[in-house]
Order: structure tokens, then C-alpha cells, then sequence
């Protein structure tokens, strides 16, 4: 299982693209690749934009399908990163249909 | 180029501001203003910086300003960001002086730390702050991301009292619009690409649906978006095109809408041709929805759009 603190990486506001697209590359596309499950903390994290979640997680869709999100799990999202998550997954999927 | 500050130019009568300017002889710009007495939205300061960044500083000449306009340009930076000497010394500041001067941000990291330190400038509310760090951060990072602007992007911000409300400027002096979105689709006009790059899914780096792995092409409808609801001022100017969305009367629905044509605009295809982009946008503190509400009424609105449009290509069924 791979644990990523995302405060610890992007800060309480988590915007910077290019820290998501490391953490994507670097990350969490090894770790699937190994068949490692993920977990996504985002203790700590007041707010995110959809670009920087985006950035994070769309590529996961569109290379594993809908099923990838049985292998990743976003742990302690306050509302407005939840409301996020959800839309970029919810277009990621409506989008790649 | 020329550009003239008047009296006043805020989002709401800001059309004779930009339809005064000159962008004819691009090597040196001319600034002159109201003898009187000048108050403008932030937006305003923004675009005189970033041309005046985008010229050499010997090329700048601009007209002595009235004592009461040259205490705000100084206080707002403006005459030190384009070198221009002033005599006067700014002896107090307001008393909260909860504004953002004019700031040039031309990396990644450097708005990663400018967003962490400007929410305490403006003495936000947590939730206020969520809305603001939002919209700078998109923003900005489209600018740094496709505008190819040499001097990046150039913003400032200001609380006004009066109103309860902050008032933010972005521009830039890179690629424009069009040329950014023209990449990935069809648009004939600066005001059809501005249409296309204000609707959820489409990026100029891609012709599909849902964008790249690092851009979704929904930056720019949040923003318009987030105004939508909290019924606020935007506009965005990219070449001879304009696009400003009216603020709705409280009657109205806060319904959201892909196509930016089919909100209450008003929109100009025959401006001076900016080159670059500029952004403003007002959000009245009063009526700011809490950000997470203002998110439910953004996630019906950008999935279904994506999804219209996937049908729009649908194959169908010939009757004969």
C-alpha cells in the first residue's frame, strides 16, 4: 500500500500543477503499475483546484478505467476536496465514456 | 500604444477605458489621465503594467498625475513596477490596507508562495479566502501555462468597503486567446475563441473531451462560473474580442450555463487588438457562497456540458 500525505508535498491549498503531475509520474502510475493500492491523504489540505486534482488523478482514469478508483482511496477530504475529487472523477468519466 | 486612465473605469462602464486605447506603435506606450481625479478597477493598473513591462523603460512617457491619482498609482505599485519616478512619499497607508499591489509572476513556485502570502494582505474570511486563492491560482497558472507571455502574468487586488467586495485584475502580453485555443479548434474570431476557452472541456491542447492528463480545459468556466453565482462581474479580453458577463439580479436563476452566450453578457468583436489576455473579476463578499455550495452547482453543469457535446458527435440513424 502507498501512502501519500498530499499537505506534504502541496500545502494546505494544493494548486501547483506541476506537484501533481510528479506526484502522478513519480507516484502513483509505479505504484499501479506494481499493483500497489494507493492512498490519497489529504489530511490537513483546506483546498484544492480542480486543475491541480486534475493533474493528480485524470491520467489514472483514462489508463486504467473506472476500476482504478477500487485502487485508490482519498482519505480525510474535508467537503470542498471531496466536491472536487468528485467532479474531475465524475468528467474524467463521463468524458472518456 | 496609448492608454488614457479616466475618472473611472470599474468592470460595470469599463468598455470606453478599452475602447480608448491605442495599441498602434508597440515600442513605447503613452500614459495619460483624468486631470482630475482617477478611481479604477484593478484590472485597469493591470494591463497599463503589463504594457509598460512589455517596452523598454525609455519608452514609457507618461503625463504627470494629479496629487490625489499618484498617491493610489504608488500605494498600487504601478510607478515602480514601470520606473517611473515620483516625488511624492507615501507617509500612511490605509488603515487595513487590504490590497494586493501590482505583482509579475512568471514562475510555478513564485505562485505557490504568492497565494500562501496574500490571503493575509486582504484579511479574508476562511471561506472568502478559499474563493480568492482559487480563482488567482487558475488564473494565473493559465498564463504561465499557455500564454507564452514573456513578462508573465501581472495582477493586483484591492478591498473596496463601500461595496464589501474584492476586485482583482490579471494581464498578460502573450499569445492571446486565439492563438492558444486555435491549437485544438476552430475559431475565426478573437470572440469565438474567447466563447470556446469559457466552455467546460475545451483546452487548447487538445481536441478531445476531458483534456489532457494536465489540462481540462475548465479553468476559465470555474472563474466565470464562481462570478455567475455569487451574481458578480467578469470579463475577459484577448485580441479585438470582449466578453463581459452582467451580474444577475437577484430574481434571476444562479442556474449555470456552458455556453457563455447564453448567460446575461454583453460582448464586443471590434476592440483594440490586446495582445495577451486580461482578466477581471468582482466578488462581492456579502453574497459569496460558501465554496463548497458554490461547487454542487459547478458539478452538474461541467459534467453535463461534456456530455451534450459527446452527443452533438454521435452517429445517427439514417430514415429513409
Amino acid at each position: 500500500m502507498k501512502r501519500i500525505e498530499i499537505r506534504v508535498h502541496a500545502g494546505a491549498f494544493a494548486e501547483n500543477k506541476d506537484i501533481a503531475r510528479d506526484l502522478r509520474l513519480k507516484e502513483l502510475i509505479p505504484s499501479l503499475e506494481k499493483n500497489e493500492d494507493i492512498v490519497l491523504d489529504f489530511e490537513g489540505v483546506e483546498a484544492a483546484t480542480q486543475s491541480f486534482i486534475h493533474a493528480l488523478i485524470s491520467d489514472l482514469l483514462r489508463k486504467y478505467g473506472g476500476d482504478v478508483l477500487d485502487r485508490v482511496e482519498f482519505k480525510s477530504c474535508n467537503d470542498t476536496v471531496k466536491k472536487i475529487i468528485t467532479i474531475v472523477v465524475d468528467y474524467m468519466q463521463e468524458g472518456t465514456a | 500604444m496609448r492608454i488614457h486612465i479616466p475618472n473611472s473605469a470599474f468592470l460595470g462602464n469599463i468598455d470606453p477605458f478599452i475602447r480608448g486605447f491605442d495599441p498602434s506603435s508597440p515600442e513605447a506606450l503613452e500614459i495619460t489621465a483624468n486631470d482630475k481625479w482617477t478611481s479604477v478597477h484593478p484590472v485597469a493598473l493591470s494591463m497599463i503594467a503589463a504594457l509598460g513591462l512589455a517596452v523598454k523603460p525609455d519608452r514609457i512617457r507618461c503625463q504627470r498625475f494629479e496629487a490625489r491619482s499618484v498617491h493610489y498609482f504608488v500605494r498600487m505599485g504601478l510607478l515602480k513596477m514601470l520606473n517611473i519616478s515620483s516625488d511624492m512619499v507615501i507617509q500612511e497607508h490605509e488603515p487595513a490596507g487590504r490590497f494586493i499591489p501590482l505583482t509579475q509572476i512568471r514562475a510555478s513556485a513564485e505562485l505557490t508562495r504568492f497565494i500562501t502570502e496574500m490571503i493575509p494582505l486582504l484579511h479574508l474570511e476562511p471561506e472568502q479566502a478559499k474563493t480568492l486563492g482559487y480563482i488567482v491560482s487558475e488564473l494565473v497558472r493559465n498564463v504561465l501555462e499557455h500564454a507564452e507571455a514573456p513578462s508573465g502574468a501581472v495582477l493586483c487586488a484591492q478591498y473596496y468597503k463601500k461595496s464589501n467586495s474584492i476586485r482583482i485584475g490579471i494581464a498578460d502580453t502573450g499569445c492571446g486567446i486565439k492563438a492558444t485555443i486555435t491549437r485544438a479548434h476552430r475559431a475565426g474570431t478573437d470572440l469565438e475563441a474567447i466563447r470556446l476557452a469559457l466552455m467546460p472541456g475545451i483546452t487548447g491542447t487538445t481536441p478531445k473531451e476531458g483534456g489532457t492528463e494536465q489540462n481540462a480545459g475548465a479553468g476559465l468556466f470555474f472563474i466565470k462560473s464562481i462570478a455567475s453565482v455569487n451574481r458578480d462581474f467578469f470579463i475577459i479580453y484577448s485580441g479585438s474580442g470582449f466578453y463581459k458577463l452582467l451580474k444577475k439580479s437577484p430574481a434571476r436563476s444562479r442556474r449555470l450555463k456552458a455556453d457563455p452566450f447564453a448567460d446575461r453578457h454583453s460582448a464586443g468583436a471590434d476592440m483594440p487588438s490586446w495582445k495577451g489576455t486580461v482578466v477581471g473579476v468582482d466578488i462581492t463578499l456579502d453574497q459569496t457562497e460558501e465554496f463548497s455550495l458554490l461547487l454542487d452547482a459547478i458539478r452538474d453543469t461541467y459534467s453535463s456540458a461534456v456530455r451534450e457535446r459527446r452527443k452533438e458527435r454521435y452517429k445517427r440513424p439514417r430514415f429513409t
